[in-house]
């Protein structure tokens, strides 16, 4: 890896096939009626991302990301089949709001953001010769930068508290679900669901007994 | 593989994040959305780690800080579904207007 800035054509083949990869990939995560595929669509973009980290010599970097991402895609893949109405992609499906807004506002961040990478002047500090990057930062993590190392520590223990407490059913005033209603199918419209009293008691005014 | 062909596809990346992020209805599509944009800075980070920070290892910290911050917002954001669907048994932004002025 120390010559990793006199890199051969090998190494450009390799980073517009990933390139190319991630952001095909990246796109599909929104045009896909699947949102199971949606997920693994979006782990593909990862993945390449990764890549390119490994060709950029950051070998630790990429391969946590390959770790990090399997894993966390697979989650959002079990909760697309556990909450969402149409995991597998059997209907077409096109979910979106104020789309011409949100195709404008992406378009207008990849102009800025792409303008300044090609118009402005940063400093061209390579890698320098001999440098071992993982060992540096590891060196980092448990030297100078221990503190922010461990915050970030303390904030995942904070996150994880506060997601228990978040999710729990049994909320400090009472069960969670208490008294919920779906939202109607159309605005304005009747519930979509029954409340608990109604399927216990069978007993709601709008109902028939049954 | 140059410093702007990198930065050029992490602004692809983020723009194509922050029209998903703005665009879709369902909960986890909209996660889907940030982590790509995230996906875009970390990715910028590390190009700039490797081409203008002469190997600074605070620039690897700062991806791992990223990745942190993926992993709360991934959390968070499937509590708050969690939450959100056990008290309306939505899972679409459009079904909550409790706080919509």
């Amino acid at each position: 890896m120390t010559e990793s800035m006199n890199h051969g054509i090998g190494v450009d083949i390799a980073f517009v096939l990933l390139a190319a990869l991630a952001v095909i990939s990246g796109w599909r995560v929104f045009r896909t009626d699947s949102m199971v595929r949606a997920s693994f669509f979006l782990l593909v973009s990862f993945i390449a991302v990764g890549a390119i980290m490994i060709l950029l010599a950051a070998e630790y970097l990429g391969v946590a990301m390959f770790f990090m991402m399997a894993v966390e895609m697979t989650v959002m893949a079990l909760f697309m089949v556990m909450f969402m109405m149409n995991p597998a992609g059997l209907n077409p499906m096109n979910m979106v709001h104020q789309e011409r807004i949100a195709i404008g506002a992406g378009i207008a961040g990849f102009v800025v953001l792409g303008a300044m990478a090609l118009f402005a002047a940063f400093p061209e500090r390579p890698l320098p010769t001999g440098l071992d990057p993982v060992r540096s930062l590891g060196l980092e993590m448990l030297g100078d930068s221990m503190l922010i190392f461990e915050s970030a520590g303390i904030v995942l223990l904070a996150t994880m508290i506060g997601v228990v407490v978040l999710s729990s059913h049994r909320g400090r005033y009472g069960a969670a679900a208490e008294g919920s209603m779906p939202p109607g199918l159309a605005p304005g419209g009747d519930p979509a669901g029954k409340s608990e009293e109604d399927e216990e008691a069978g007993g709601g005014h709008e109902h028939h007994h049954h | 593989m140059t410093l702007a062909t990198l930065l050029l596809l992490a602004a692809a990346l983020i723009g194509i994040g922050l029209y998903g992020a703005l665009s879709q209805q369902s909960f986890v599509m909209l996660m889907m959305g940030l982590e790509l944009m995230l996906n875009g800075v970390m990715l910028a980070a590390v190009a700039f780690w490797a081409y203008s920070g002469a190997g600074a290892p605070a620039g690897q910290l700062l991806t791992i800080i990223v990745m942190a911050v993926m992993a709360i917002e991934m959390t968070m954001g499937f509590a708050l579904v969690v939450a959100v669907f056990r008290g309306k048994q939505a899972d679409t932004t459009e079904s909550l207007s409790g706080l919509k002025h």
